[in-house]
């Protein structure tokens, strides 16, 4: 029985990697995939273009358009003189916000009143403008509060002052608030799951499709052995990513490894079994290559979006939150991320390594029982 | 010369074989529509009800008073009252809160007497965008409840009416609520019309050469260019048929607006779809493996189009390299076009440059694959 599972793993083996270009896929894929999420994708916003239509030109005024440009996270392009100045440069994408500072905002300040300044952005990205709207009403606010307190030092005297809170903000497990931190582990997630998701499902169905399905069946070869020959070697390939984007993680991008990995490894293992379940799964109701592609990406798509790895699930509708508890890669991100950057261990982890064992074991019993059935 | 009669019997038998596979076909259009669906209703990244977990030391009027601020925002939600230290780490270890409000004993004393009250917040910043978020978020409340803080002091020893001295009122183009569905669902007609189109094309020619029907099809006097025609039109006319659903459930089911011209709008979406066409029969030519086909199809069109078109995330803040790499991708181009078509309503006036370079994308791959195949017949 070992030797016959042997011989598939070695057929396996050569057939995976008979084209060079395969074996740099494998391994270039995850590669790419880490460099893109390590580099370019980020939420932070910073020096957004912006344009300044100061109608009062006072000192006050200068000095609130000041606090805008030192907080770093405003770039000033252009002071404008018309309304039709500002549509235009928004319109043509040279700006993204509009500071407008209108006649008597100085006045109104000295007089004790209420003075007015109007933010305009643009809303097309709607993630980048809402956090320019937060860091505005900041800056406004903070400028807003230190003007009371003079109003309130003329009225009450020097020695008065009114109370107020100071907040002392520390971030938890990234210190610098880095969003490399934060993808770079859950790539390996969601990289593992597609390379083994895929070729799981269309190695077998290419057995079928090019016709050597029925050799294989005329061998002594159990389904059960069938199935090890056709799993083992990508959960092997499956490791072998999962190590190295790890080292291209803790090396290049210096994501901290705070937590124990032979945790890690361990719900690797229960991780791939759900994945290559599904895998195996999806070639039992498939019958050609492209069928069985198209099947894996229904199911990864939604695998992916719905797993919190991009889109926090605290903000999904509540019937869409219940349905992320059948996702394997849900749980698996949890501790992935509990291991890297939280250091945290089986005391915390257990009820989603539970939760992976669990469905692990059903979908593999679940593809192997189907697979059986199609074989005899 | 191209014989219309070939290109003609190639798309037939291409068709044949589509309406062969149903569940493929179906596929084909339920794939974008489950993205349309789940990023209409269920993906934001709008930050709001952030689970917060709050020590409440002081256990006074006051305490309650700044806490229920918190409480009463949309942008943070409190799950649990802790008791001890203890309980608050737990907290965040488990992920049940993302942020810890703790409040000192002396918070409610500070504030009466005039002194500066530190109150501590703890941000899980494994999310580092919801942490940062949340973290402006807390600060913007906190200044608020100084300030009025200050204004009742004045109000209360009968002092003279004070005023905030600033409002900022924001005006939002384009996107008055900052819906980000609307945002959102123009750029994903991109990425649904690249991946798609680069799927069911990756596997067309890679196909036949793996089942041995290529040699049959160079045993016939079709031509390199005829083959390839013929086989990109059932294509482009399915691509299509998933434009025009996603136009159409961005119009009356996500009430998306569009502003600017439908024609455009589909003239740009047949241009970009004839490129990635023939970037995923490229990728066929070249592989001629099914499962390598589809692997690179992946690499070179999905995670591109998705993370680098700025469909999602702004360009503007990648750092600079990677914006420069960023012109290389042709949906790029196709994505400032859809949100400039649909939300700013302006025309080729304003985006010509973009429409140029996605034509020059198009006759490019076109050129390239009819390139590659005619070397690989012979």
């Amino acid at each position: 029985m070992f030797e016959r599972i042997q011989q598939m793993l070695v057929k396996e083996f050569i057939q995976t990697f008979r084209d060079p270009k395969m074996m740099g896929i494998i391994f270039m894929m995850p590669i790419v995939q880490v460099l893109i999420f390590g580099y370019a994708v980020t939420t932070d916003v910073r020096h957004v273009k912006t344009a300044i239509h100061d109608l009062d030109n006072s000192v006050v005024s200068r000095e609130l358009i000041s606090r805008f440009e030192k907080s770093g996270y405003f770039d000033i392009v252009e002071y404008v003189e018309r309304d039709e100045r500002a549509t235009e440069l928004i319109d043509r994408d040279q700006v993204k916000a509009v500071l407008r500072i209108n006649n008597g905002f100085g006045e109104a300040l000295r007089a004790g009143r209420t003075a007015k300044l109007q933010v305009i952005v643009d809303g097309t990205d709607s993630n980048t403008a809402g956090i320019v709207l937060d860091y505005s009403s900041k800056i406004s606010l903070r400028f807003s509060q230190q003007v009371l307190m003079t109003r309130f030092t003329r009225i009450r005297g020097l020695a008065q002052k009114p109370g107020h809170v100071t907040l002392e903000t520390r971030a938890w497990f990234n210190e610098n608030l880095e969003s490399r931190n934060f993808y770079v582990p859950g790539v390996i997630a969601i990289i593992v799951m597609l390379i083994t998701l895929m070729l799981t499902s269309m190695a077998v169905v290419r057995e079928k499709e090019i016709g050597t399905m029925e050799q294989i069946m005329v061998t002594p070869i159990r389904p059960f052995e069938f199935i090890l020959g056709k799993t083992v070697p990508f959960a092997l390939i499956g490791f072998a990513d999962v190590v190295l984007i790890t080292l291209i993680g803790v090396f290049w991008f210096e994501v901290p490894i705070r937590g124990s990995l032979p945790l890690l490894f361990s719900a690797t293992a229960l991780y791939l079994m759900t994945t290559l379940g599904v895998g195996l799964l999806i070639s039992t109701v498939s019958s050609t290559q492209q069928q069985a592609m198209m099947s894996t990406f229904f199911f990864y798509f939604p695998a992916v979006l719905l797993s919190g790895f991009m889109f926090p699930i605290n903000n999904m509708p509540i019937v869409i939150q219940w349905c992320t508890y059948l996702n394997p890669l849900r749980y698996f991100l949890v501790i992935i991320r509990g291991v890297f950057l939280k250091g945290v261990g089986l005391e915390i982890l257990w009820p989603q390594l539970a939760a992976l064992a669990i469905m692990g074991v059903v979908t593999l019993w679940m593809a192997a029982s189907r697979f059986q059935k199609r074989l005899t | 010369m191209m014989k219309p009669i070939r290109v003609w019997a190639i798309a037939r038998k291409e068709v044949v074989h589509i309406l062969r596979d149903p569940r493929s076909l179906m596929m084909a259009i339920a794939i974008p529509m489950l993205l349309l669906v789940l990023f209409g209703y269920a993906l934001t990244l709008d930050v709001d009800n952030v689970p917060m977990v709050v020590w409440d030391q002081s256990q006074s009027q006051t305490s309650r008073e700044f806490i229920s601020r918190f409480d009463g925002s949309r942008y943070f939600s409190i799950r649990q009252y802790a008791r001890d230290y203890h309980e608050v780490e737990r907290s965040i270890d488990t992920g049940k809160a993302l942020v810890a409000l703790i409040i000192p004993t002396d918070f409610g004393s500070d504030i009466k007497s005039g002194r500066a009250a530190p109150v501590q917040l703890i941000v899980d910043g494994g999310d580092s965008n919801t942490a940062t978020i949340a973290m402006g978020y807390a600060d913007f409340v906190a200044l608020n409840y100084s300030q009025d803080v200050a204004i009742r002091e004045i109000a209360r020893s009968g002092g003279p009416k004070l005023h905030p001295p600033l409002d900022m009122r924001p005006r939002v183009w384009f996107n008055a609520e900052l819906v980000s569905k609307n945002y959102i669902i123009p750029g994903l007609i991109a990425v649904i019309m690249m991946v798609i189109a680069a799927l069911l094309t990756s596997l067309t020619v890679a196909r036949e050469w793996e089942r041995g029907t290529m040699e049959q099809l160079i045993a016939t006097p079709v031509k390199g260019s005829e083959l390839i025609l013929g086989k990109l039109l059932p294509y482009f006319a399915l691509g299509m048929l998933d434009v025009l659903l996603a136009v159409l459930m961005g119009e009356f089911l996500f009430e998306v607006p569009l502003r600017g011209s439908v024609g455009l709008l589909f003239g740009m979406a047949a241009v970009f779809l004839v490129g990635a066409l023939s970037l995923g029969m490229f990728i066929s030519i070249m592989t001629r493996s099914q499962l390598l086909a589809s692997q690179l199809a992946m690499v070179l069109t999905f995670l591109p189009s998705f993370l680098l078109s700025g469909f999602m995330y702004s360009i503007a803040n990648m750092p600079p390299p990677i914006q420069i790499m960023t012109h290389l991708i042709p949906a790029r181009y196709f994505v400032v076009l859809l949100k400039g078509i649909y939300l700013k309503g302006v025309g080729l006036e304003v985006l010509g440059l973009n429409a140029v370079l996605l034509a020059v994308f198009a006759v490019v791959m076109v050129a390239l694959a009819n390139f590659k195949f005619r070397k690989k017949l012979e």
